[in-house]
């Protein structure tokens, strides 16, 4: 009978440096990941010194501290126009989506809820991120086509489609943005798996007489019939 | 008959032979084979996962005793295929989109047919697809690679210049976040492709990411990367520096051939263990710096809403798990009582998968499995189980456990602890019902 080392319950904090601990041995024993490969005294010489230029084209992300954020400004009304124009064929006049298409709107306080709507209003912990994801990639299928100040006006109007600012005349700016925060900012935590009981269950697991009553199917997919292509059909 | 009839129509369904290519007697004898029906036909349907009777009669078999087309004529040349596809015959082994998933194509998944597989490596042509904008299609010629932020001198690099630095072979398992994510609530797709199809596992060629990141010269203060694609969406994650130093590669081969274009050809991000997404297809930029960038796939994706309201974020690792792909409801058990191969796959984003457990009552007693082929770290690991069947139904299951002693917990497990809202990392244990005709079915037990 093989022995195993009992589940490591990980803290949100050690997780990671848990995770290292242990895969260590591991990589060392195959060599995996640690190639053995010595880099040469002074490196490779590989690749060339890369522009500022290029790297301004490139570097269009921003944090939740601001960092990467363009010059730039635009109002709630301009991005009302803008959104109707580049972005409710899919996400709807009003950020609530069309058929499948991302909602952006609405859904606070349902996070608990059996059905959770989650939006930039409900859910999304930075505005940054907003911002960050329509500059590089919206509107879908032409992205990177809107300047910095449409930008702004879009990231505007989404924060009044969420009751996060109520003036139509509200204008976003660098020099303003991260005043704003977004209400479930609070609610993210670490990742705290390894904490959950069944991961400290005994690694020995039963193999016989585990349960005391045979067994019962309680839900069949079958019923719900949702598997595409007939597949459920050509077992018949 | 319902069966022939479905047989006749998955014969009309095939793509037609590519063009130039001789029209093979093989395929008009396919024909009139189909319209006479019968066992011949269903053993040529070996493909389709539905396979003949066993042959008791005592009358000679006309495949032996008479000379077939494929005997007597010549079949295709050598330049019939110069790049060579799958037998006809395997036609259904595809992978298959679920079109209620997802508002459009180009931003969807499609799942791996597992049970059409064995051995541990996916087919390039079958691994499963996740993209955000589409496929993108770049010639590598006109790809460059930036690393830049904390770093002592951004670089630029072509194709060309990462061929140069040495590289290494590593297999590695992929696996979507979300794979079994439709499943939280319940047993609800007929068939292991689409349950556990968001995975693929190939042997990745390429550069360690740490030689990379050793050339442009990590600052101190350095600590977490962010990987950006080239394609429409722009993908980004933020991925922790003692990752990216640890086992990351940047690859540009995949099973010894050029990615495919839906892999992220020219050259992609591999993250071994953690969440398929982290992967960054169609790689053109890493990005030093102190703090993890908060992007989308990393804030309102790839975050597990618990019961509390409250979410986790950087939950990178994949668990341990694993899922018997046959018998499964698109591969049923039609070969009636008798031996029998219960087959599978298992792994870890913690390392290797040292024990399988597969049961045969939903769960009640337990059987070894016998682990076949490599066990390779975080790598798809395949097991057998082989038993005398004696017709009466099954609730199939399998429970892997990996080197570090976590084993693979049950769904109402991680219900009790996650809710049924937390989408992502669902890595409890499946139940395969079988019926005594061999119809087999998604289910889930008490």
């Amino acid at each position: 009978m093989l022995k195993f080392p009992k589940a490591f319950p990980m803290g949100a904090a050690t997780a990671f440096a848990v995770l290292f601990t242990l895969s260590t041995p591991v990589l060392a024993a195959e060599g995996a990941g640690k190639s053995g490969i010595e880099r040469p005294e002074g490196g490779y010489g590989l690749g060339r010194e890369a522009l500022p230029e290029e790297i301004d084209a490139w570097d269009i992300d921003i944090r939740p501290d601001g960092t990467g954020l363009p010059e730039g400004r635009g109002t709630v009304a301009e991005g009302e126009v803008l959104f109707t124009d580049n972005c409710a064929m899919c996400h709807g006049d009003f950020g609530e989506g069309v058929g499948r298409w991302p909602v952006l709107a609405g859904g606070q306080d349902t996070l608990t809820n059996e059905r959770p709507e989650k939006t930039i209003g409900s859910y999304w912990p930075f505005l940054s991120t907003v911002y960050d994801y329509v500059r590089r990639a919206m509107p879908f299928g032409n992205a990177k086509s809107l300047t910095n100040d449409n930008v702004y006006a879009i990231t505007a109007y989404l924060l009044y489609l969420n009751d996060i600012v109520t003036d139509e005349d509200f204008e976003l700016s660098k020099a303003n943005f991260t005043d704003i925060h977004l209400p479930n900012e609070a609610n993210f935590i670490d990742d705290d798996r390894y904490e959950e009981p069944h991961w400290k269950a005994d690694a020995a697991p039963c193999m016989t007489d585990c349960k005391p009553d045979p067994v019962k199917v309680t839900m069949r997919a079958r019923i719900l019939d949702v598997t595409p292509d007939g597949e459920g059909d050509a077992i018949e | 008959m319902k069966k022939e009839d479905d047989m006749a129509k998955q014969d009309t369904s095939r793509p037609a032979r590519a063009a130039g290519a001789p029209d093979p007697s093989r395929r008009s004898l396919l024909r009139g084979t189909l319209a006479a029906g019968g066992a011949v036909a269903a053993g040529l349907m070996a493909g389709r996962a539905r396979a003949a009777a066993p042959v008791t009669s005592v009358t000679p078999d006309p495949l032996i005793t008479e000379v077939q087309d494929w005997n007597r004529y010549l079949g295709g040349g050598v330049d019939t295929a110069p790049y060579g596809l799958p037998s006809e015959f395997e036609a259904d082994v595809v992978r298959r989109n679920v079109a209620w998933l997802t508002a459009d194509t180009t931003s969807s998944i499609n799942f791996t047919p597992l049970h059409a597989l064995d051995g541990i490596i996916t087919p390039n042509g079958v691994c499963f697809e996740r993209h955000h904008g589409g496929a993108a299609e770049i010639d590598p010629a006109q790809h460059r690679l930036m690393i830049h932020g904390l770093v002592d001198k951004p670089l630029v690099f072509t194709m060309a210049d990462l061929m140069r630095f040495p590289r290494v072979n590593r297999v590695f398992f992929l696996e979507c976040a979300a794979n079994s994510g439709m499943e939280w609530r319940g047993s609800q797709l007929n068939g292991c492709q689409f349950t556990h199809g968001m995975i693929h596992n190939v042997m990745y060629t390429g550069v360690p990411l740490r030689l990379l990141l050793e050339e442009a010269g990590v600052k101190p203060s350095g600590k977490w990367i962010l990987a950006e694609g080239a394609d429409a969406s722009g993908m980004t994650r933020s991925i922790p520096l003692e990752k990216a130093l640890d086992d990351c590669l940047v690859a540009f081969k995949m099973n010894g051939e050029a990615l495919r274009a839906e892999q992220g050809y020219p050259v992609r991000l591999v993250v071994p263990g953690w969440e398929g997404n982290m992967w960054v297809k169609w790689l053109r930029r890493l990005e030093v710096g102190d703090k993890p960038w908060q992007q989308r796939e990393e804030t309102s994706k790839y975050t597990d809403l618990l019961p509390t309201g409250k979410a986790r974020r950087f939950t990178w690792m994949m668990d341990v798990k694993s899922v018997i792909t046959n018998p499964s409801p698109q591969a049923p058990l039609s070969h009636g009582k008798g031996r029998t191969v219960v087959t599978g796959l298992a792994w870890s984003g913690a390392g290797t998968i040292k024990r399988v457990d597969v049961t045969l009552d939903g769960g009640r007693n337990w059987h070894a499995a016998r682990i076949d082929g490599p066990s390779l770290d975080k790598s798809l690991h395949r097991f057998y189980y082989e038993f005398d069947w004696d017709g009466s139904e099954l609730l199939l299951q399998s429970r892997a456990m990996d080197e570090m002693g976590y084993v693979q917990p049950t769904k109402n497990a991680l219900r009790t602890s996650r809710g049924e809202n937390s989408i992502y990392h669902n890595n409890g244990i499946q139940t395969w019902r079988v019926q005594a005709d061999g119809v087999t079915e998604n289910v889930e037990v008490s």
